[in-house]
C-alpha cells in the first residue's frame, strides 16, 4: 500500500499564530490592492458596457484599430489582445466600451459603432461580394442551391444545406472561425472543385470575424452585482445554520468565517493579478465556497468523533490529532482537485481563464483555511470561554464533555461502532 | 451471493441501464455509432455560451402604454363634453396616470360625473382638484394600471414571438424574465444573424394612414409656429424625410414636418397582408405592398374618393414615410416606398404582418456568442476535463490499487447519472454548469478518499478485511452526509435567489451530489461486498 504519511504527528495548533499572520498578510496585500491599487476589475456583467471579441486573419495593428475606433467617437474604449497559451497567436482582440453614464440606447449604438470602425479600418473595400467569414448556413445554402455546382436534381436544397453546414462547421471549428484561404475548404467532405469555384465566385474573405458581442445595460450590471453578493451571503448563512445544528454554533461560525476569508483572499488575488470578475467567476467563487466548506467539515467531523474517544489531553491536542488523521485525505483530495483545475487553467482557453484561476487560488486557500483558520478559531474560542468559566478541568476538558454529550446524543442512531 | 446483495446489484444495474439508455438510446434506438452520438447531442442541450447564439433581455416600456391610455381618455372625455355643450377651460393629462378637468361650469358638473360614472367607474376615480375651484382630478386606479401593464407585456411577448418565428430560426426561447414583470428573455440559439433579429424585435411596426391637412411642408416645428402660431384643431406635426430623392436615393437628406390629422384613417390592425416586392419605378430598390382587410377597405374607398388631389401620409412609427397624392379611389391596397434593400423591405413587411408593439422596447442586455467561440469553449473545456479525469483516475488506480478501480467506476457512474438526470429535466449545460460538474467530481473523489482512508486505518488497527470495510464505510458515512448536505443547502439558496447562470450551477451541483452519495456509498459498498464474498477471508484487501 502506498502511503503519503505514515503517522503524522504535527502540532498544528501551536503554529496557529503563523497561520493568522499568513492570512493577515494575504488579506492585507489583496485588499490594499483593491482599495489603493488597481482595484477589482469588474467584467461587463457587473460594470455594464459593450464588449466585442474579434478575431483577425492577420495579427492586427492595435494603433490603427485604436484610431479607427476614435474616428467613431470611441476613443476611450479599451483594446486588449488575447493571447492563447495553447496556440500562441494574438490574432484576437477584445474591444471594451465602458457603459458608465450611458443609457441603454447609447450602448446599443456602440455595437454598431465598433462594427463600423472595424469595417472602416479593415473592411473589404474593393469587393461587393458577401463575406464568407460572416455567412450563415441559410445564406450559404441559398447561394449554393442557386449556383448548383453539383447539378443535383433530387433534394438539392437539403443536400446543399448539409454541405453548407459542413463548410461552416469547418470554418468555426477547424479554422477558428476565420478562414484565410478558400482552398482550405477542399478538406471538407463533399467539396469538389466546382463547389469551390462557386464559393470563390460568390464570396469574399473578410479579414476579421466577430466571435462574441456582449452588451449589458448599466442597470442590469448593478443588479447582478447586488444579486451576486446577496446570494453568496444567503448561501453562507444557510451553511452556518446547518453546521450549527449538526455541531455547535461556534463550529458553524468558524467554518463560515474561514470560507469568507477564502473568498476575500481570492478576490484580493483577482485584484493583484488584474483578472476580470464575471458571472462565471462568481460561479467559481461559489464552487470554492462549497469546496472549502467540505474540507472544513471533514476535519470538524473528526474532531467531533475524537472528542468522544480521547479522554486524555487538551482540546488543542484533539484538534491536532484530528488534522493529522485526516491529513493524507486532505492532501490527496486537494491535490487531485487542484490538478483538475490546473489543467483547466492551462488548457481551458480564454473563456475559462478567469474562472479556473479562481478555482486554482480557491482550492489552495480553501484547503489551508480548514486547518489554518477554521480549526484554530474553534480552539481559540474554547480557550477564551474556558478562561471565562475558570473551570477546574480546564477549558478543553469542559468542552469535551459538553461537546461529546450533545453530539453523541444526536449521533447515536447513526450507528457508530 | 447473498440475496440482499443480489437485489442491490439488480437495482444498480437497472439505474445504469436506464441512464445509458436515456443518454444514448433515446429517442431512436441506435444502430450505428453516429446515431449514438446524435442521440447524445439531442439529449444534452448546450447553453448559448457553449453552443453559440444570442441572448437578449428586453424591457417593455409599460409606462408608455399607461400614458397612452390616459391620452385616449382625455380625447374621449373632451369629445363627450363638447357633444353635450359643457363649458370648461381645459381637459389635460397632468401626468401618466392623472387627468385634470379645469374650471367646469358648476351647473353642468353632473354631466361630467355621469360620463365618468357610467363609462370609466372601474378605471378612473374622480375627486375635486386641490387648490382649484370647479376643477377635478381623475386618477387611474392601481388595479387598472396593473391590468394595462400586464396586457402590454403579454401583447408584446406575443408580437415578438410572432416576429421571431417569422424569421424561421431554430428553437427560439421567448419568455417573461426575472421577478419584475416587464422583462422578456429572448434566446436564439445557433448560427444566424443576431443583428437582424434585434432590428426586427425592436421595430415599432406601427403603421397609420393619415390625411395631410396642409399641402405645405416645414423645415422645423419652429418654422411652422413662426407662420401660423397655432395648429388647427385635430392636427399635429410629424417629422418625415423630404421627397426629393435622386435615382440613387442618396440625397434624401433634410427633415421636413407635415401637418397631419390626429386621427388615422387606417392603422396596422386593418392590414390583411404585407409583402416586399421590387420597386418598378426605381430599379434596384424594394418596396412593401400591403392590402387592407375588407372592413377597412369599405372605409378607405369612400375616403380616398372624397379626397382626390390631396396628400395622404403613410406614417410609420410616428414618422412620415411618404406623403403621396391621392390620384383616385383606392380600395384595399397601398405601398410603402423608400430606400429599401430587399432585406430591409422583408423585415418591414414581416413586422407589419406581426402587428405593432403596444409599447417600445429597450435592450437591457445582449450577449452573442459566435459559433467559433462556443466551439472553442467546448473543445477546451472537454479536453481539459477529460485529461484531468484521466489523471485523477490513474492516480486512484495506482494509489488504491483494486479499490481504486472501484472509485473510478463510481466516478464514471456519477457522471453518467448526472448527465442523464440533466437530460431528464431538460436542463441545459452551461459554463457555470461545468463548474458544478467540477465540484461534483471533486467531491466524488473526496468521498472515495474518505472511505478508503478510513478502511486503511481500520486495517492498520488490526481489523479483518470485511470488518474494516464495514467500519470504514460507517464512519465515513456521516462525514460524507454532512459535507453533501451543507453544499446542497447552499445550492438551495443559490437556486432560490439566483438567476440564470447561478441557477444552472446550483441545479447541476445538487444533482451531482445526490448521484455522488449513491455511487460513492451505495454502489461502491456493494462492489466491496461482492469482492469480499469472492475472496479468501484471510487475504489482504487490495487498497
Amino acid at each position: 500500500m502506498i502511503e503519503l504519511f505514515k503517522q503524522p504527528n504535527l502540532d498544528w495548533m501551536g503554529k496557529a499564530k503563523y497561520f493568522y499572520a499568513l492570512s493577515g498578510i494575504l488579506l492585507l496585500a489583496g485588499w490594499t490592492s483593491i482599495f489603493f491599487g488597481r482595484g477589482i476589475r469588474y467584467g461587463i456583467d457587473f460594470s455594464g458596457g459593450t464588449n466585442v471579441d474579434v478575431r483577425f486573419a492577420q495579427p492586427p495593428n492595435i494603433d490603427k484599430l485604436r484610431s479607427g475606433l476614435a474616428a467613431q467617437g470611441l476613443g476611450n474604449s479599451e483594446i486588449q489582445s488575447i493571447r492563447d497559451i495553447a496556440s500562441s497567436n494574438s490574432n484576437e482582440v477584445l474591444i471594451f466600451v465602458e457603459g458608465k453614464g450611458q443609457d441603454e440606447l447609447a450602448l446599443e449604438s456602440s455595437r454598431a459603432k465598433v462594427l463600423g470602425a472595424l469595417s472602416a479600418t479593415y473592411g473589404v473595400a474593393t469587393s461587393d461580394k458577401p463575406d464568407f467569414n460572416s455567412a450563415t448556413t441559410a445564406s450559404l445554402a441559398a447561394i449554393l442551391t442557386e449556383k448548383d455546382p453539383l447539378f443535383l436534381s433530387v433534394n438539392a436544397g437539403d443536400r446543399y444545406r448539409q454541405l453548407a453546414r459542413r463548410l461552416l462547421d469547418y470554418r468555426d471549428k477547424n479554422a477558428n472561425g476565420i478562414l484565410t484561404s478558400f482552398d482550405e475548404l477542399t478538406k471538407v467532405e463533399g467539396v469538389t472543385p466546382a463547389v469551390l469555384g462557386a464559393i470563390k465566385s460568390s464570396f469574399s474573405l473578410g479579414p476579421f470575424a466577430i466571435r462574441n458581442v456582449e452588451i449589458v445595460g448599466p442597470k442590469v450590471g448593478a443588479e447582478l452585482r447586488k444579486q451576486a453578493i446577496f446570494v453568496t451571503l444567503y448561501a453562507l448563512g444557510g451553511m452556518l445554520v446547518y453546521i450549527a445544528f449538526r455541531f455547535e454554533w461556534v463550529y458553524g461560525a468558524a467554518a463560515v468565517l474561514a470560507v469568507f476569508h477564502d473568498v476575500l483572499i481570492t478576490l484580493g488575488f483577482f485584484s493583484l493579478l488584474h483578472f476580470e470578475i464575471s458571472l462565471t467567476v462568481i460561479a467559481a467563487l461559489l464552487t470554492l465556497v462549497g469546496y472549502s466548506m467540505n474540507d472544513t467539515i471533514v476535519i470538524f467531523d473528526r474532531i467531533r468523533e475524537n472528542n468522544r474517544l480521547l479522554r486524555k489531553g487538551t482540546f488543542a491536542d484533539v484538534v491536532n490529532k484530528s488534522i493529522n488523521q485526516t491529513l493524507s485525505r486532505t492532501i490527496l483530495t486537494s491535490g487531485l482537485t487542484f490538478l483538475t483545475v490546473l489543467v483547466l487553467f492551462l488548457m481551458g482557453g480564454q473563456v475559462l481563464r478567469a474562472f479556473s484561476f479562481a478555482l486554482v487560488v480557491g482550492i489552495v486557500v480553501g484547503t489551508y483555511s480548514s486547518f489554518g483558520i477554521a480549526a484554530p478559531l474553534v480552539v481559540a474560542w474554547n480557550r477564551w470561554r474556558g478562561r471565562g468559566v475558570a473551570a477546574r478541568t480546564g477549558p478543553a476538558a469542559g468542552n469535551k464533555n459538553r461537546g461529546s454529550e450533545s453530539v453523541a446524543g444526536r449521533l447515536a442512531p447513526a450507528g457508530r461502532r | 451471493m447473498n440475496p440482499n446483495l443480489k437485489w442491490k446489484a439488480l437495482f444498480i444495474l437497472a439505474v445504469i441501464l436506464f441512464c445509458l439508455y436515456f443518454l444514448f438510446g433515446y429517442p431512436t434506438f441506435p444502430t450505428s455509432l453516429a446515431q449514438v452520438k446524435e442521440n447524445f447531442s439531442k439529449q444534452i442541450k448546450l447553453g448559448l455560451d457553449l453552443q453559440g447564439g444570442t441572448h437578449l433581455i428586453l424591457q417593455v416600456q409599460v409606462q408608455e402604454a399607461v400614458a397612452q391610455e390616459t391620452d385616449t381618455t382625455v380625447d374621449r372625455i373632451t369629445t363627450a363634453l363638447r357633444n353635450k355643450n359643457v363649458h370648461y377651460d381645459e381637459v389635460r393629462r397632468a401626468d401618466d396616470t392623472h387627468i385634470l378637468v379645469r374650471n367646469i361650469d358648476p351647473s353642468q358638473y353632473s354631466v361630467l360625473s355621469d360620463i365618468v360614472g357610467t363609462q370609466y367607474s372601474n378605471v378612473w376615480d374622480m375627486a375635486p382638484a386641490a387648490g382649484e375651484t370647479n376643477s377635478y382630478t381623475l386618477t387611474l386606479r392601481p388595479g387598472a394600471i396593473a391590468a394595462i401593464q400586464e396586457q402590454t407585456v403579454t401583447q408584446s411577448l406575443e408580437t415578438i414571438a410572432q416576429r421571431i418565428n417569422a424569421l424561421g430560426l431554430t428553437e427560439p426561447t421567448i419568455q417573461l424574465h426575472g421577478r419584475k414583470d416587464n422583462e422578456i428573455l429572448v434566446q436564439l440559439p445557433g448560427v444566424g444573424d443576431p443583428a437582424e433579429a434585434i432590428r426586427v424585435i425592436q421595430a415599432g411596426g406601427q403603421l397609420e394612414l393619415r390625411l395631410v391637412e396642409d399641402p405645405a411642408t416645414y423645415p422645423s416645428v419652429a418654422a411652422y409656429m413662426a407662420q401660423h402660431t397655432v395648429l388647427p384643431a385635430g392636427t399635429e406635426l410629424l417629422p418625415g424625410r423630404s421627397e426629393n430623392r435622386t435615382s440613387s436615393g442618396a440625397s434624401d437628406t433634410g427633415e421636413v414636418w407635415y401637418v397631419v390629422s390626429r386621427a388615422p384613417i387606417v392603422t396596422g390592425r386593418d392590414l390583411r397582408s404585407a409583402v416586399e416586392t421590387r420597386n418598378t419605378t426605381n430599379p434596384g430598390t424594394w418596396q412593401v405592398n400591403f392590402t387592407l382587410s375588407p372592413e377597412a377597405a369599405r372605409r378607405f374607398g369612400p375616403f380616398t374618393q372624397q379626397n382626390i388631389g390631396r396628400n395622404m401620409a403613410i406614417v410609420l412609427d410616428h414618422k412620415v414615410n411618404s406623403a403621396p397624392v391621392i390620384n383616385g379611389r383606392i380600395d384595399d391596397s397601398g405601398m410603402i416606398e423608400g430606400n429599401f434593400s430587399q432585406e430591409s423591405a422583408h423585415e418591414l413587411a414581416l413586422v407589419l404582418r406581426a402587428g405593432a408593439l403596444p409599447a417600445s422596447i429597450k435592450y437591457l442586455e445582449e450577449r452573442t456568442v459566435g459559433p467559433s467561440l462556443g466551439a472553442d469553449s467546448i473543445r477546451h473545456g472537454v479536453q481539459a476535463s477529460v485529461l484531468s479525469l484521466i489523471v485523477v483516475m490513474l492516480f486512484m488506480l495506482v494509489y488504491y490499487r483494486l479499490s481504486g478501480g472501484n472509485a473510478v467506476l463510481a466516478l464514471i457512474l456519477n457522471l453518467v447519472i448526472l448527465l442523464a438526470v440533466l437530460a431528464l429535466f431538460g436542463a441545459v449545460l452551461t459554463l457555470p454548469g461545468i463548474a458544478g460538474v467540477i465540484l461534483t467530481i471533486g467531491m466524488g473523489v473526496d468521498s472515495n478518499v474518505l472511505v478508503f482512508e478510513r478502511v486503511r486505518e481500520e486495517i492498520r488497527n488490526g481489523k479483518s478485511a470485511p470488518a474494516a470495510v464495514d467500519a470504514g464505510f460507517d464512519k465515513a458515512f456521516l462525514t460524507i452526509i454532512d459535507t453533501h448536505v451543507t453544499t446542497v443547502v447552499s445550492a438551495f439558496f443559490l437556486f432560490l435567489f439566483g438567476t440564470g447562470p447561478i441557477r444552472g450551477f446550483a441545479i447541476t451541483l445538487t444533482i451531482g451530489l445526490i448521484a455522488n452519495v449513491f455511487t460513492a456509498i451505495y454502489v461502491s459498498k456493494a462492489i466491496f461486498h461482492y469482492h469480499l464474498t469472492k475472496m479468501d477471508r484471510q487475504a489482504e484487501l487490495s487498497i
